[in-house]
């Protein structure tokens, strides 16, 4: 696809997510590191809930007759450690959001592989594999045992350990219950609408570029240059703004920041290739001699 | 101000439809999307091609990569929002109960009788290896589970625990939860191994049956045969019924896996985990109604008559529930 800018076509972690009207919304994969995080957050609350639960009834049961609440606590502590193990995460991931509070926190979302509406069918088979993938090799890494005993625990992880690194060994990063599920998890990042750098300042006359100079620099390095200027690191800055005044051939006036040559040139240069565009011209890198 | 750069005219224009997509969507995600008004709801998918149509534009013509990465994000959002499925619980509950269910079983039953096989022969094998030599019975039921009930009891001990008087209603229904926490744990659990091609889930399903045949081979030995399948097929029949279910959803996966047939195998593992999820969840079901009768029905039901008839009558309706004629008709509009 053309219209896709270029810096982003080698990317791994993008795929395509074609809605029925015909746009790919090239969808971005979420790393293993942040599931990681996102699952460690909410085992945190899942413990973090079992020691309140727990906490709660004891506090229940000294002001109560022990012989009345005992039973009754017995059964609420029961349910509630086998709904959180089981359901915590079908509950959340079957809501609007499609993720877990520690998965929104970090910005991921669980989507059905073929981008059809998520079931409750796949969240389910999805969650009940983490029995496999995360409740066994616990168990098995708790286990304490001597002699043969101890070779049996050994040899149980190194067994769990081929459902734990499965998302490891898939270029989609899918776990186990992603792949009986046919989801995957993406991220859902907050979007943000940044400001226009155009609009910072009015190129002036002061910052008359020929198109000679302009014509030097393609899509890609617009882009960089994008990014250098949102980052705004005035080291950064100054080694950009001196590679591009010596590629162009500018002479630097005594007064002029790194900042304002940039954005001057940024807007420029857009224009320029903007323009370009128009005319089906996309100038990819400044290799590109179209 | 530049505005004579068209991108950014182009944003200058539609920004507004945008932010209000973006408001609409915080709002019904925050909260539920009875809090939009009707105008409300169907302005999000008008919005939503609107803001995809503007992602169009902008990857075409505009250069500036903040803009793109937030339409993208953007309409990804929306995308979910209205193409994400809207049935409310209740609807998706009937459905569950009168089509899903019942045809997710009825799928599975080739891989169910594999299941009550395996299981099956667990118990034989124990309860031929228990008869022969009861030391063998240490090997099916651990000491915790056999509390007392194994080869060296007495008749009466044995007698007694089949016809125990409980103590309080309270302590049964704890009991109850016990069980099936634990049950529904182990169906959980013998459904996920079905991933290791089948062998863990055999396995259980394996030694499920092995600790019910030891028992029996014990209660049998002292002429209580009868009275013992009594006591266990009051809430056995639905208890291993869901058992079976569950390992049979897990070797259906395993076999998917191992051999996909015609489809590839990701579709194959993708179709038989979500029929098996389907099944597991009515599982749940069946093991609370399990843990009900086992809990209360077994220990306040003392005739031997009666936990047959309670036996029979709920074999008859699960059968009845899952294997009737074919259903598949219903799941058509």
């Amino acid at each position: 696809m053309a219209s896709i800018a270029l810096n982003r076509d080698n990317d791994p972690g993008i795929r395509s997510l074609v809605t029925p009207e015909g746009v790919d919304l090239r969808v971005r994969l979420a790393p293993v590191s942040e599931r990681g995080v996102a699952l460690l957050i909410d085992l945190a609350i899942i413990v973090g809930s079992l020691i309140a639960i727990t906490l709660a009834i004891g506090a229940l049961l000294t002001q109560l007759k022990f012989a009345e609440t005992w039973p009754a606590a017995q059964i609420v502590w029961m349910l509630g450690f086998f709904l959180l193990r089981n359901f915590y995460f079908t509950i959340f991931e079957c809501g609007r959001r499609s993720a877990t509070p520690g998965k929104r926190l970090i910005g991921l979302r669980v989507v059905a592989r073929d981008g059809a509406a998520l079931t409750a069918d796949a969240v389910v088979a999805r969650n009940a594999m983490r029995e496999l993938e995360l409740y066994l090799p616990l168990y098995f890494l708790f286990a304490r045992g001597e002699s043969i005993e101890a070779w049996i625990i050994l040899a149980g992880i190194v067994w769990c350990g081929i459902f734990v690194l499965f998302p490891f060994f898939n270029r989609d990063r899918l776990r186990a219950g992603d792949f009986i599920a046919g989801t995957w998890v993406l991220k859902a990042p907050k979007q943000i609408l940044l400001v226009d750098l155009t609009t910072e300042k009015p190129a002036d006359a002061e910052y008359a570029f020929q198109p000679a100079q302009l014509d030097v620099y393609g899509v890609k390095e617009l882009q960089v240059l994008e990014q250098v200027l949102r980052t705004a690191e005035p080291e950064a800055m100054l080694a950009v703004a001196d590679q591009i005044r010596a590629k162009i051939g500018w002479k630097t006036r005594p007064s002029e920041s790194d900042r304002a040559f940039l954005s001057a040139y940024y807007a420029s240069l857009r224009r320029r290739l903007e323009q370009r565009l128009l005319f089906g011209k996309r100038k990819r890198d400044k290799h590109d001699l179209s | 101000m530049d505005v004579t750069l068209r991108s950014l005219r182009f944003r200058k224009e539609r920004e507004e439809s945008w932010r209000n997509l973006e408001e609409l969507l915080d709002r019904a995600e925050r909260n539920a999307p009875s809090s939009l008004t009707d105008d409300e709801m169907l302005a999000i998918p008008a919005l939503y091609r609107a803001a995809l149509s503007s992602l169009s534009v902008a990857r075409a013509t505009s250069l500036d990569q903040a803009l793109i990465d937030y339409l993208e994000a953007l309409s990804a959002r929306a995308y979910f929002f209205v193409y994400g499925a809207r049935t409310s619980l209740k609807e998706r509950a009937i459905r569950f109960f009168a089509i899903d269910w019942p045809v997710a079983v009825k799928d599975i039953w080739r891989e169910t009788v594999v299941a009550a096989l395996i299981t099956f022969a667990g118990a034989l094998t124990a309860y031929l290896l228990v008869s022969a030599e009861p030391d063998w019975y240490a090997a099916f039921v651990s000491t915790d589970m056999a509390s007392g009930r194994d080869p060296s009891a007495s008749t009466e001990y044995l007698r007694n625990t089949l016809y125990d008087k409980p103590d309080g209603a309270e302590t049964l229904s704890v009991f109850a939860t016990f069980l099936f926490t634990h049950n529904a744990q182990i169906a959980i659990f013998a459904f996920a191994l079905g991933f290791a091609f089948c062998g863990p889930t055999s396995l259980l399903l394996a030694y499920n049956g092995c600790a019910l045949g030891a028992m029996f081979a014990v209660f049998a030995s002292r002429g209580l045969g009868f009275e013992f399948a009594g006591w266990i097929l009051i809430h056995g029949v639905t208890e291993l019924l869901a058992v079976i279910l569950a390992g049979a959803a897990g070797l259906k996966i395993g076999w998917s896996i191992a051999f996909p047939g015609d489809e590839s195998r990701i579709a194959a593992a993708e179709r038989s985990g979500r029929q098996g999820a389907i099944v597991i969840v009515g599982v749940v079901v069946m093991l609370f109604i399990a843990g009900l009768l086992e809990g209360f029905g077994r220990q306040l039901i003392n005739s031997d008559a009666l936990r047959y008839t309670i036996a029979a009558v709920s074999a008859a309706i699960w059968f009845s529930y899952f294997y009737r004629g074919d259903r598949r008709g219903l799941d058509r509009p």
